[in-house]
Order: C-alpha cells, then structure tokens, then sequence
C-alpha cells in the first residue's frame, strides 16, 4: 500500500452533529444528497467518538453541522469534549442562540465559538442594510463576548457580496469582531451547482483583496483579518485538509467517518461508520484513510512533480467533480491535462453576457430532487 | 522585566500523552512545546511574578542565572500573545 510508514494521530475531530439547518445558504458545503442520510448519531455514541478521539490524540475538536444548535444534546457533548482535555470550537450561525443555551454552554467548558455568516444573498443585503440579520448578529456577537468568549467571525465570499467586502470588514468591526475570516467559496457541494452565479471576476478578486489589505492596516491593533484565496484564481492547488488522513477525521450526522467533509462523493472508495468500528481502526486501518495518504497513489503529472510534496495533488473532490478522476491533478494546477475546465470558468466569470440558470439554495427537497435526478453524480464541467 | 504573566485569551495550557509534551491550545490550532517552555509555562499562572518563577526554577532544576533566557522566553510569548503580562498592583 502507498501510505506513509507513520501515522500520527489526528488533530481535529469534526463533529458534524447535525446536517439539519434552518438556513438555506447557496454555497452550502453539506453534501447535495444530504437529506439521504436522515439517522443521526445517539448522544451516546457520540460521547463514545469523542472518548475514542481523545484516546487517539485528537487535541481540538469542532462541533459544526448543518446548524449544531439543533442538536439539545449539544452542551452535553461539549462538556465531556472539554472534560477529556479537547479544546472545544463551535462553529455556529447564531440562530436559535438564546442567553439560558449559551450559560449552558460556557458551565459545560466550551473554549471557543466561531459566529458565521450564511445565506449569502438574503442574509448579507439584511446585514449590510443594518435589519434583522445585523440585529441577529449583533445581538448574539454581545452575549459571546458579555461571557469572555473572543469573538470570532467568519463570513463566506464570493460574487454576489464581494463588492461590499469593505462593508462586511466595517460591518464586523461595528459587531465588536475580534478575528474575521473572509473566505472565498470553495466549489463544492452546493457552491458547485451554483458556481457560475458565485464566482467572482479576477477584477473583482484583486480590488476585494486590496480592500482588505487597507482595512487590515487600519484596523490592526483591534481585529485580525484573514483573506482566503479561492484556487482558482489563484491556480495553485492547495494541499488539501493539510493532507489527507494527516490533520481531519470528520465524523458525519448519520456516523459516516471521512478525511474531509465532502470526501463522501469520492466513487469505489469506502468509509467505515462509527457505529461499526473504533476510531482508532477508521484511522489507522481503513482503507477509505489509507487510499489517498502521502504520495503513492499519484500518477503523472504529479507522480514526476518537484511540489507533490507541498500541495499533495491538491483536493480529490475537485479532481474527481472536474476532471471525472479522484486520481488526477486537481484540475486548478496548470499542469493539470483539465486545467481547461477551470480556465474556462474564470473566463465565463468576466464574460458580461455570460449565462446563469437560478440560484438552487440548499434545503431537503432540493437534496432529494437532485438525488432524484443524479443517476451518477456527475463530473460538472 | 517587572510583573505577572498570566495565559493570554483563549489559551490552554496542557500536558498531551499523545505528543508527549506541553501544549498550548488556541482557536483551531496548537503549538507544541520543548521542556523549557513547557516549565515556564507551568508557572505562569498568574499568580506568580517573573521573579518568583524565575526563583521556582532555579530551586526545581538546582540551577542558578536562568533569569535571562527566563525573560527571553517570556517577552518571545507575549509578543505571540501567548501570555500577557499584568504590572503595577497585583491581584
Ligand atoms: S452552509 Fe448554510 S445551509 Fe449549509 S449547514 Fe451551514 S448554515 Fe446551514
Ligand atoms: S502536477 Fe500535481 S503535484 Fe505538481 S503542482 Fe500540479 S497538482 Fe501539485
């Protein structure tokens, strides 16, 4: 087998408790055919996940979703998260957030709260016209900090808000944030049927970015920004996960373990469940870990390639959706014999006449009509 | 250097079997510590001042004129926001 000798423990465990979401965002990185996957873990298998985690030496672990607020059993899973020595994040929108849940919250230990930005359009226009969503978010963003909890933001950027990204940088500041994260949406999932409505322009990437460098200079002694650059544009291929089965193990709603949160689409490839192995054969043993780790698997052009090393072949759910091969070069590397694909996207995106069917905002009966009509799911190009 | 080092926001300190050594951990992330650090760390508690965990040093290793790299270390982790250090009156 191709994987490294040594494996050492996962950083991360990811508990993505919930896919249920009263949100409806259009980059949703939840798998399309989520509503499939309905059973949820019991409260008590995830407290046996996040046991068999830490013994595995698991150090942060995430609490996301869908929307994890859903789950009621939530404080009771970041209580014995923090009472086995995990720093314990938790990654919300805020809604449904209420004073008595995040006391519950903080007696339980919980170390970090992560307050994100979702339903792009809607949401967005609602917080930069200052209505409900800035009143929402505000309101949330004092009672994490009224609680000692840093506030930390995340917004997702792409077409439809990346000519405001002044105002969000403005916007969060107002909010008290003391770290924002602007990321480019990454297409996948959701974000991937909504590709050509969401990708910016090249033009529009540098005048955001240059933004943001004059925000971060004015604003350095009081919050910390961070720009993600799509790869795209960029047309670097990133090492994705920091490397397969090297930092993650996400444990799905449904008990599903993976190396990445879409790696599920992945065809001919198998990821144990939860419910029937440890963690600690899931990451050591299972083939689902071991297929992509390290560099063995490759073939050309990252086989022969000075930076295999440093990017890993970029992300094989991007090779798999683009080039129709989770084994290629991720088609975003120049050198990719696909890179055509991605070319032709970012062309399309400065096209003024280019053509855009409707949004698809993510919610169950749309999962299950596009589950309906994928008879495999398909390589968008 | 005058004052208490007390954890920056956010930060844990903690000993980790898996790594076999001391860690901080912060939001989505950690840093790995070596001995030394590990033991400035320890006493940082906000509690002691920097002559104090200097002193607590010297008698724990039966070594004398650590209070230079002592400091060296500290000014490197506040300036990493790591710790902060209280000066003026103490709690
Ligand atoms: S991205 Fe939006 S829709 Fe998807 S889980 Fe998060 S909040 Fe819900
Ligand atoms: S050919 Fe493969 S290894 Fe080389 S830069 Fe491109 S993706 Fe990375």
């Amino acid at each position: 087998m191709n994987a490294p000798a040594k494996i050492g423990p996962p950083m991360w465990l990811l508990a993505e408790v919930t896919y249920r979401c009263p949100l409806h965002c259009v980059f949703c990185y939840n798998p399309v055919d989520f509503a499939k996957h309905e059973v949820e873990l019991s409260t008590d298998d995830w407290l046996r996940v996040l046991r068999e985690g830490r013994e595995l030496g698991a150090v942060q672990c995430g609490f996301s979703g869908g929307e994890p607020l859903l789950r009621d059993d939530l404080e009771i899973l970041i209580g014995e998260a923090r009472q086995l020595g995990y720093y314990t994040n938790l990654i919300t929108s805020g809604v449904g957030l209420t004073e008595a849940r995040l006391d519950a919250f903080k007696a339980a230990g919980l170390d970090h709260i992560q307050l994100s930005f979702q339903d792009s359009t809607k949401e967005i226009n609602d917080f930069l016209t200052h209505t409900r969503t800035f009143d929402l978010k505000q309101k949330v963003g004092e009672m994490i900090k009224a609680r000692g909890w840093p506030m930390v933001m995340n917004v997702v950027i792409h077409r439809l808000n990346i000519d405001h990204i002044g105002r969000i940088i403005e916007m969060a500041d107002a909010l008290g944030a003391e770290y924002l994260e602007l990321a480019n949406a990454q297409y996948y999932s959701w974000a991937l049927l909504n590709r050509d409505q969401l990708m910016p322009s090249r033009e529009q990437l540098r005048r955001a970015e240059a933004v943001t460098n004059e925000w971060k200079e004015k604003l350095a002694e009081r919050m910390r920004i961070l720009f993600v650059v799509p790869d795209y544009h960029e047309g670097k291929p990133k090492k994705c996960m920091n490397g397969w089965g090297n930092v993650f193990l996400t444990v799905t709603p449904d008990g599903t373990a993976l190396p990445c949160h879409t790696a599920r689409m992945l065809p001919g490839l198998s990821f144990p469940n939860v419910r029937d192995s440890s963690l600690r054969e899931i990451w050591h043993e299972s083939e689902g870990f071991n297929h992509y780790r390290g560099t063995g698997w490759m073939k050309k052009p990252c086989r022969d390639c000075d930076h295999k090393e440093e990017d890993l072949g970029g992300c094989r759910c991007q090779a798999y959706l683009l080039a129709g091969d989770a084994d290629a070069a991720d088609p975003v590397c120049p050198k990719s014999p696909h890179h055509e694909i991605v070319s032709a996207a970012l062309e399309n995106a400065t096209n003024p006449n280019r053509q855009t069917q409707p949004l698809i905002f993510r919610d169950p009966k749309e999962s299950r009509r596009l589950t309906r009509e994928a008879k495999t799911p398909s390589p968008t190009a | 250097m005058d004052g208490t080092p007390r954890l920056g926001h956010g930060f844990r300190f903690q000993w980790e079997p898996a790594q076999k050594c001391h860690v901080l951990l912060y939001p989505e992330g950690m840093i790995k510590l070596n001995q030394s650090g590990g033991e400035i760390l320890a006493r940082c508690d906000g509690q002691r001042d920097v002559a104090a965990i200097v002193a607590d040093l010297e008698a724990a290793f039966s070594a004398s004129g650590l209070r230079g790299d002592v400091e060296g270390f500290l000014a490197m982790a506040i300036e990493k926001r790591w710790l902060k250090l209280e000066t003026g009156a103490k709690a």
